[in-house]
């Protein structure tokens, strides 16, 4: 079963149409990278890929499910199959870093099954910052913080919108073996980045599909990466 | 010991109330205004019971009782009481008749005239107290006989002014349930744009826990887990507060009046202690109704 499949999919906000006829299917255990420049829809396609958006034309099926016809029981079942490392990270300020990273398990009535915490703090390197406020971590910190949040739950499916964004290059080169460890795990990885060099990177470890929205719609990049 | 994990608020609290920053000026606004609503819900509850109490003791205990007056003049006065009261004791429904002593007159007419009356004086009728049994008078049979045997004797059942007494204390009662009714309903609508404004400022806690998976129904029990308990204590606070004030009211002993009524009586008590649930359910319903409402407006 594929993970996420796209059929001539279109987003628009009133009359502007960000992505039109968008169709992609991404099969489990892949690699795939979206590029394109600011303001060309990477965040709108990644948003309409866990349910953040619907679509205004075609057809989106997570998990062989359409999205169009799910209840909002459902929407909140498979976003739980898919974790998120969010552009600006989506943290509740009031709430130290481990319960932040456990809100999935909170709200998914799974609580108590919280004791890899400690381990995936230590694999992210947060380990002595468990009882830090959001507002006190570094970029670099909240990236990774954010990325223990978003496979806590053991995802199928992980998605990182510009997970590099605010983090130099070493840290962006550690954030990016996280996630290609992940995929050797059998997770399904989608990275949305503008940051060539990390896509190069990438390239030599892992075999990785490189996407880009230009003018509207979906291509596969060549190999001029 | 870790006294500060058995608070009542740690206690009551579950880890989705803890996701939802709590809002000072929300829960201040919940507190105060059930306080409030408890507080102005004892009085009306005071006042349906108590009129409810005067209504049945007027249409109940009055009904039963009734008076003969015989105005007659000085010389045939005590022919005629003694007459009327021979007519009374061989009337069916009639349980006891007993002429009013001159102590007993002084007794009626003191509030009016003051205590030194001089009763021989005045040409004051004589009255007979008649208490009905269970099986009641036959008024207009009582008052024909009356008419042939003592001319000057009148019936007067209390009908005429203890009808429009009766239709006020229903009219007192209605109006106490209504004002409860808009009690509630005041409450229910304070504590709606209460929650509605802790749902504005929690959009973006509210939008998280939605990209994390959870379900409309986790983000609803915590707001509304929230509200319930704010209304819960705030209606126990304006409950004691005024039940303390019925308590406190001052007392108008043996010449117990309308208003010395007022106060709750034995049970009446009782029916205070449903003030904080029913603050608790308006609260409840309230929130999860606005709740689940703005939670449709979002993706």
């Amino acid at each position: 079963m594929r993970v996420i499949e796209l059929t001539n999919v279109s987003y628009g906000y009133g009359d502007t149409e960000l992505l039109s006829d968008v169709s992609l299917h991404i099969q489990p255990g892949s690699f795939h990278f979206l590029t394109g420049p600011s303001g060309s829809g990477k965040t709108t396609f990644l948003r309409l890929c866990y349910l953040d958006l619907l679509a205004t034309a075609g057809q989106i099926t997570v998990f062989g499910k359409q999205v169009a016809e799910m209840t909002r029981d459902e929407v909140a079942f498979t976003r739980r199959r898919i974790g998120v490392v969010h552009q600006d990270c989506q943290f509740l300020d009031h709430l130290p870093l481990s319960q932040n990273v456990t809100l999935p398990l909170e709200v998914a009535d799974r609580a108590d099954e919280d004791e890899n915490l400690g381990e995936l703090l230590t694999w992210v390197g947060l380990a002595d910052r468990k009882s830090a406020l959001p507002p006190q971590l570094s970029g670099g910190e909240r990236q990774r913080a954010a990325l223990a949040r978003a496979i806590i739950m053991s995802p199928d499916f992980v998605i990182a919108d510009e997970p590099t964004g605010n983090v130099d290059w070493e840290m962006s080169q550690r954030l990016l073996s996280l996630l290609i460890e992940l995929n050797k795990m059998g997770k399904t990885i989608l990275i949305a980045t503008h940051d060539l060099n990390l896509i190069r990177v990438a390239k030599s470890q892992v075999a990785a599909r490189v996407l880009r929205i230009r003018d509207k719609q979906l291509q596969l990049a060549g190999a001029d990466l | 010991m870790d006294f500060k994990r058995w608070s009542l608020q740690a206690v009551l609290e579950t880890r989705a109330d803890k996701v939802v920053p709590p809002s000072g000026y929300t829960a201040r606004l919940t507190l105060f205004t059930s306080a409030a609503m408890a507080f102005l819900a004892v009085f009306a509850l005071a006042l349906s019971l108590a009129t409810g109490r005067l209504a049945d003791h007027w249409s109940s205990e009055l009904s039963r009782t009734a008076t003969v007056r015989i105005s007659a003049p000085a010389g045939q006065l005590a022919a005629q009481t003694k007459a009327a009261l021979e007519v009374l004791q061989t009337t069916p429904g009639v349980k006891s008749a007993r002429v009013l002593d001159e102590a007993d007159e002084r007794a009626l007419l003191e509030p009016w005239f003051g205590k030194d009356l001089p009763l021989d004086a005045l040409p004051i009728p004589k009255l007979i107290e008649v208490i009905e049994d269970d099986a009641g008078i036959d008024a207009n049979g009582l008052r024909l006989r009356l008419q042939g045997e003592a001319p000057g004797a009148i019936f007067d059942d209390h009908t005429r002014w203890r009808q429009p007494l009766v239709h006020a204390a229903d009219r007192l009662r209605l109006l106490g349930i209504a004002a409860i009714v808009l009690i509630t309903a005041t409450t229910g609508a304070m504590i709606t744009l209460a929650a509605s404004s802790a749902l504005a400022a929690n959009s973006r806690v509210i939008r998280v826990l939605r990209l994390v998976g959870a379900r409309d129904v986790y983000v609803v029990r915590a707001f509304v887990r929230q509200f319930t308990l704010r209304a819960f204590v705030g209606a126990l606070v304006g409950m004691a507060v005024g039940g303390l004030s019925m308590a406190t009211l001052p007392s108008a002993g043996d010449t117990s009046g309308f208003l010395s009524g007022m106060g709750l009586q034995g049970t009446d008590w009782l029916w205070l202690l449903l003030i904080p649930p029913l603050a608790a359910l308006v609260a409840f319903v309230a929130t999860r109704i606005v709740a689940f409402r703005t939670l449709k407006e979002l993706t």
